[in-house]
């Protein structure tokens, strides 16, 4: 015998498995429930005429049990399948529950409404792509962090970077920019090598990709030649000496003079230290390694200085 | 006796007394072994000038796992398969390099902030913003517009934390993890880069799988660099972590007093020697990049062809780096 109001109280006051209780309310987990809270009309155990509607892969079927099934629970829900059209799925729902309590028949015309909308919305979002979210654990993110600072020292960067510059400038990659006489700087390097120790690099198969224009080829250049060619024997920063260069820098040093006035102010310093130490040194040494365009401007600095 | 190994011993002070002895010992001997080795050298240098030569102390460079897929410099197949792949023409210089640059979804904090710098460094970059579009219509889009790579800058917790590179028009997809992000003005004693054609710099590429990565780092940028702007682009590889600087250069004479006399053909003790040095000052950005995937085609992650995925098992091994 079906005693619904016994069921009830029991489940409701003693215990029942498929109860929810979070803050907002009470929730019943049972699948087989339409509305999704605890209620005593919602309740699929405490009613014995019920119907829900179930979904199974993207096919919704309308279940139904009735109190005549009640001692065969294997045969409990008498199941329908709804088409794919919500106009008649809603005929359908009328159809079969005709007889039965208005309530139930309009929550079961709800719970289909909001299972289409449900089931529209995933397909049209399955069709867009979206960001999968990956974790990556925190072990490996220690780890490739640990790595990646001791790579770091042993890379040296800065040192490597210059030994590059350096190399090509003695291969010859600028070709006559820095007016560099090659030879004289090979005697002096080898003259060094012989006491430095040396020490063994880090990679041995180093593998500089140049692919460049050697050499700066263009009309400019030859102009610039000739003044460079008077610069190259300038001596000292004498304020003599001054305005005769001057004059022949300007024009080819416009260019550049923009594009490095910014960066020689950090090096105005410098610049200087060197002017002083030139001097000195000049009358001694044949070799010079010129380089021009911090000249020009450290001079031009001075100048406006006195 | 139970001195067999100190673990051996079951009491935590003995076992402890046991192994700081024995710690205690290695300093001595190699206390001694480096008198024995200063005092050589000394001798050698006072008597005969033949010093013994160093060891070599041991690196993880020097011990690294032999890979077979080391480029070789004169390998005839590398420079066919150079020829043929996909960024030869923009290394070859038939193609300028035009690069689009745009960011995933959410792009917030540091992350504007890192693309204006990548604008200033790359020549000829454009920035498009991204709206809701899929990466695959944007692709498309930027063949139709003629570019040659596309960069992705993925934002992640308000942090730019991967780079995505890809080559146009069926180019290479490289994922790169990016980190350790400098902005340019929290560089001290900046300098402003200019708006010559860089020069560049590959270190250490060497297995096969560098070399492609660093050819398509490569064809992001003109090929033919503007010595006289003296500005100086570089990717350093150092164990499969690729550290970016950027950097102008100048050539210096420097001068130094060499204290000892090296030689028997010096006359004079002291003599003031003029080296060439080159002095660098930072400007824009600097991070460092990890690949952690290469896949052949464009973007496509559920039907690429991947050429190389790193695996959690490859950091099996401290001595084995596949760039």
């Amino acid at each position: 015998m079906q005693h619904d109001e016994v069921i009830w109280q029991v489940i409701r006051h003693r215990h029942c498995s498929f109860m929810a209780k979070i803050e907002t309310g009470i929730f019943c987990r049972n699948p087989y429930n339409v509305t999704g809270i605890c209620n005593r009309s919602s309740c699929p155990l405490a009613n014995s005429r019920y119907a829900t509607i179930r979904d199974h892969d993207g096919v919704f079927y309308l279940y139904m049990k009735t109190i005549e099934r009640a001692h065969m629970p294997n045969k409990l829900w008498e199941r329908v399948k709804m088409p794919r059209n919500y106009a008649k799925a809603l005929e359908i729902i009328d159809k079969h529950m005709m007889y039965w309590p208005k309530l139930l028949v309009h929550k079961t015309k709800q719970r289909l409404t909001k299972m289409t909308q449900m089931r529209i919305r995933m397909r049209k979002l399955a069709l867009k792509t979206r960001e999968k979210i990956m974790t990556v654990p925190t072990k490996q993110k220690k780890r490739e962090a640990r790595r990646e600072e001791k790579a770091e020292k042993a890379a040296l960067l800065e040192k490597s970077i210059e030994k590059e510059l350096l190399e090509r400038l003695k291969k010859g990659v600028y070709g006559d920019i820095y007016n560099y006489p090659v030879d004289k700087y090979n005697e002096i390097l080898d003259k060094e090598e012989v006491g430095k120790a040396t020490i063994s690099e880090d990679e041995e198969e180093e593998e500089p990709v140049i692919e460049y224009v050697e050499g700066y080829e263009e009309l400019e250049e030859e102009d610039d030649m000739e003044d460079f060619g008077g610069l190259a024997i300038r001596e000292d920063y004498d304020n003599d000496n001054l305005n005769d260069d001057d004059d022949g820098d300007d024009d080819d040093d416009d260019e550049e003079e923009n594009a490095s006035v910014a960066y020689k102010r950090g090096r105005k310093s410098s610049a200087r230290k060197l002017a002083k130490e030139e001097p000195a040194a000049k009358s001694n040494k044949k070799i010079k390694v010129q380089v021009e365009v911090e000249h020009e401007d450290a001079v031009e600095r001075q100048r406006a200085v006195y | 006796m139970k001195d067999l190994l100190p673990s051996a011993i079951k009491n935590k002070e003995k076992r402890s007394e046991v192994h700081a002895k024995l710690k205690h010992q290695k300093k001595l001997e190699k206390k001694k072994k480096a008198k024995v080795r200063e005092a050589a050298e000394k001798q050698a240098l006072e008597l005969g000038e033949e010093p013994p030569a160093r060891p070599i102390p041991r690196t993880i460079e020097n011990t690294r796992e032999l890979d077979e897929t080391v480029c070789k410099p004169d390998d005839e197949e590398l420079f066919a398969g150079n020829d043929a792949d996909e960024f030869s023409c923009i290394l070859k210089e038939e193609r300028t390099p035009k690069v689009l640059i745009t960011t995933s979804r959410f792009h917030s904090s540091r992350g504007p902030a890192f693309i204006d710098e990548l604008i200033s460094v790359i020549p000829n970059a454009h920035y498009h913003k991204r709206g809701t579009y899929d990466l695959k219509k944007i692709v498309e889009y930027a063949n139709n517009k003629d570019f040659t790579s596309i960069i992705v800058v993925h934002t992640n917790r308000r942090e730019p934390d991967a780079l995505l590179v890809i080559g146009l028009p069926s180019g290479p997809t490289a994922h790169f993890k990016l980190s350790k992000l400098v902005l340019r003005k929290d560089i001290k004693n900046h300098g402003n880069p200019t708006n010559h054609q860089p020069e560049l710099v590959f270190n250490n590429f060497t297995t096969r799988l560098g070399h492609r990565i660093g050819r398509l780092i490569q064809s992001l940028f003109p090929q033919d660099p503007n010595f006289r702007g003296r500005r100086v682009v570089t990717f350093h590889n150092q164990r499969d972590f690729i550290f970016f600087r950027h950097h102008r250069y100048i050539f210096e004479t420097k001068e130094s007093k060499e204290p000892q006399s090296k030689g028997k053909g010096k006359k004079e003790e002291a003599k003031t020697q003029e080296k060439v040095i080159t002095r660098l000052q930072e400007c824009g950005p600097r991070f460092t990049l990890k690949l952690i995937s290469l896949q052949h085609g464009t973007f496509d992650t559920k039907g690429g062809e991947y050429e190389w995925t790193h695996k959690p098992e490859m950091d099996t091994s401290r001595r084995r780096f596949f760039l």
